[in-house]
């Protein structure tokens, strides 16, 4: 019998069990004790826990438009670098993800970096403005097969134009991912409104202009029985509202980032725009909802919501400063810390929410498939007992705006596996990655 | 101390020896000769991203009069106008040898960003940034509300201070809520439902919406200035509406305690906030802030530049 490509040896599987993980030929071979074939590869996985690649659902990779800022390529390094194996390019680039040219050049662009599979989000709106739909089936049978729609960055605030989107979508099982923002309630809006806000005289973005847009969607919903995704939830009276939702039967899911887990209001004292994020960081109170939601599945998933900006959007007042930190270097490792560590989820907890459940939503039949054999080899082993520092000058995004700079993060990812293939070696970019 | 950004870096001690220093240059004011030559050879640099007359005229003249060189550097005309980034600016400032930046900027945190950033290394005054705070105008009021009703202490224990108007946008409010509390005043803080921020709840002082049931118990009222834009953003049906309601007239002014005083920030909105009778009246202190704010300044220059509080008493 020919070796396989890699094996890794006595890693643990996400529901805790050792095995011996055999890849070849870009699935994976065997699963199971004692593996007895030979193997060009070895790794040992004594210390590491095994997961199906992550994909993240909400991810700006800037391109076209903003190569400075970030590119496919750049992004997919950062990916492979975080352990994801499928990314979501959101349409707000320039030009607007609006027509199937654009989806089918995001995604051709991806398929040439050939590091992950990027998936590109088409906007529901012609140009994010909310006002007429874009060629939303157009987009759906083009090469891209798009199926989430999004004008994230803006909402699609008039109700009617999200009813009909809502509606429309349902013709190819489509699901509409609502960046939740009342407009008229955040006109200038600098960081979340409360007691810090009134001592920075920073202007206020109060919970309840996320709370409404999706109280008021998930009726939308309900009403003409489509599937709604609500993005990067940040409130817990929003977390209230999908549990209510999702109890009434509507079919709502809805996605934490990382940094809404972890990070809070009061970091703006410092007004370094590092932490000025749209969503904005909410009260501890609220990360704590939100860690409980996502533990009990009222959050279906974490997605990153990675927003690369070039150094001057950041080095400035906080005023003027663009919202957006960078994600997919960090993700698993703040999911880690404030989810596992913590002892709310397992890992297999983590894989639903980092892997399977984002490719049900997104509809990506390739990825977040469960680790047996045969299924496609997208995986990323990470090792949970190392610890690393996060260096901004280190990131192998284009843009260096991570808010972890000089933290020690918990879980160390040594390798990912996109088809078969390792773009991650020992925490090293493989060579395919152009580095 | 290195820098003055917000009242909240000041411990009680520190802002009365800024008060104490205050008395002392005072006197120097007063005098025929009014400079002194502590900061000779130094260079200030008024940094002014934003309009204002008196706060820079006032930063100058008490940086001349210790012997200061004074740079000033205004938006209108200057590369702040041409879109040249704080950053840039800074490190001009800092190549050209600025001691001390005296920073008015319409962006909150503008003052910290400078002074947190590498970009220089001087000390950093704030001027005035956004609707955050402006430490030196809450000194000069102090100052004022000291001399005039101060109980021979060197604090503000037992005095009752309304600050009336505009507070969710006002630099002015946040400071002299901090200040004017931790020297041990009662502060009242007076406006409609939607001039006081989410979060009110956390300061200092407590609230009212009646201004009527205020002005009998307090000793100071520190009017505020109303914006105009303020007007057409829904904040108030109308300027008459909120004049009836929040405005000092002379009417109001007849219910003021024996002995209490009218302050205002400037510049004045003569019959919105205030009328002219009231401005103009003997309670009226307002150009009194004016004089004291130069004395003011130069006690914070001082502290900052020359090593620590004058002695009181010295020369």
């Amino acid at each position: 019998m020919k070796p396989v490509d890699f094996l890794i040896k006595g890693v643990s599987l996400p529901e805790g069990k050792k095995a011996d993980i055999a890849i070849s030929d870009g699935v994976i071979a065997s699963v199971g004790n004692g593996f007895k074939g030979e193997a060009n590869i070895v790794i040992d996985g004594s210390e590491c826990v095994v997961l199906p690649g992550l994909v993240d659902l909400h991810t700006h990779l800037r391109e076209p438009g903003r190569e400075d800022a970030e590119t496919v390529l750049s992004g997919s390094r950062a990916g492979a670098k975080g352990g994801f194996t499928a990314l979501s390019a959101m349409a707000n680039t320039s030009p607007v993800a609006d027509t199937a040219g654009v989806v089918e050049q995001v995604y051709r662009l991806g398929q040439e970096a050939g590091l992950l599979d990027v998936f590109p989000i088409g906007a529901v709106t012609q140009g994010l403005k909310g006002e007429a739909l874009s060629e939303i089936g157009a987009m759906a049978d083009s090469v891209a097969r798009v199926r989430v729609f999004s004008d994230d960055g803006n909402c699609v605030f008039d109700p009617l134009v999200m009813r009909r989107a809502l509606e429309y979508i349902k013709k190819f099982g489509g699901v509409i991912a609502q960046h939740a923002q009342d407009p008229r309630m955040t006109i200038g809006s600098q960081m979340n409104e409360g007691v810090v806000s009134a001592r920075l005289g920073l202007k206020g973005w109060p919970a309840v202009a996320e709370e409404a847009i999706i109280a008021r969607d998930v009726l939308l919903a309900d009403h003409v029985k489509s599937r709604l995704h609500i993005c990067h939830l940040t409130t817990a009276g929003g977390v209230e509202i999908i549990r209510w939702a999702k109890a009434r039967g509507i079919d709502v899911t809805a996605e934490v980032t990382p940094h809404h887990l972890l990070l809070t209001d009061d970091l703006a004292s410092s007004y370094d725009p590092v932490y000025k994020v749209n969503p904005p960081l909410r009260t501890e109170s609220d990360v704590h909802a939100l860690r409980e939601a996502l533990a009990d599945g009222t959050i279906d998933i974490v997605a990153t919501d990675h927003a690369p900006h070039p150094t001057e959007a950041k080095e400035c007042e906080w005023q003027e400063a663009a919202f957006g930190m960078l994600g997919l270097e960090t993700a698993l490792s703040i999911v880690q810390k404030t989810m596992v560590d913590t002892g709310l989820m397992n890992w297999a907890q983590v894989a639903e929410r980092m892997s399977i459940t984002p490719a049900r939503i997104g509809g990506y039949e390739n990825q977040g498939q469960v680790l047996v054999a045969g299924s496609i080899a997208n995986l990323v082993v990470i090792n949970p007992t190392q610890k690393w520092t996060v260096d901004r000058d280190l990131v192998l995004s284009n843009s260096s705006n991570t808010p972890y700079h000089g933290h020690e993060l918990p879980g160390v990812i040594t390798h990912t596996f996109y088809k078969g293939v390792a773009t991650l070696i020992n925490g090293n970019l493989s060579s395919i990655g152009g580095m | 101390m290195r820098h003055l950004l917000s009242i909240a870096d000041l411990n009680k001690s520190e802002a009365i020896s800024i008060l104490d220093t205050a008395s002392e240059l005072a006197r120097v004011s007063d005098g025929a000769v009014k400079k002194l030559p502590t900061l000779r050879g130094r260079t200030i640099v008024n940094l002014f991203a934003e309009d204002s007359t008196r706060t820079r005229i006032s930063f100058e003249a008490a940086a001349k009069r210790l012997s200061a060189d004074v740079i000033n550097f205004s938006a209108k005309g200057s590369s702040l106008s041409k879109g040249e980034s704080l950053k840039d600016t800074a490190m001009t400032l800092q190549a050209m040898g600025a001691d001390a930046v005296v920073i008015r900027h319409p962006a909150s945190g503008a003052a910290q960003r400078l002074a947190d950033s590498h970009w220089m290394s001087g000390s950093v005054v704030n001027a005035g940034d956004g609707t955050h705070e402006h430490p030196s105008q809450a000194l000069l009021d102090a100052f004022t509300i000291r001399k005039h009703l101060g109980m021979g202490g060197s604090d503000l224990t037992g005095l009752s201070v309304a600050i009336v108007g505009d507070i969710l946008h006002s630099r002015v409010a946040r400071s002299n809520v901090l200040l004017l509390s931790m020297l041990g005043a009662k502060v009242t803080l007076v406006a409609p439902p939607t001039l006081l921020p989410v979060g009110i709840d956390s300061w200092p002082g407590t609230v009212s919406y009646d201004f009527d049931s205020v002005i009998p118990h307090v000793d100071v009222v520190m009017m505020l200035r109303v914006q105009q834009e303020r007007m057409s953003d829904l904040f108030f049906p109308n300027a008459r509406e909120y004049s009836r309601y929040f405005g000092l007239n002379s009417d109001r002014m007849a219910c003021m305690k024996k002995g209490a005083i009218v302050m205002h920030p400037g510049p004045m909105n003569r019959g919105l906030e205030i009328s002219a009778e009231v401005a103009d009246s003997a309670r009226s202190v307002i150009t009194e802030q004016v004089t004291n704010g130069v004395s003011v300044r130069m006690a914070i220059l001082y502290v900052l530049l020359a090593g620590g509080a004058l002695e009181v008493g010295s020369n």
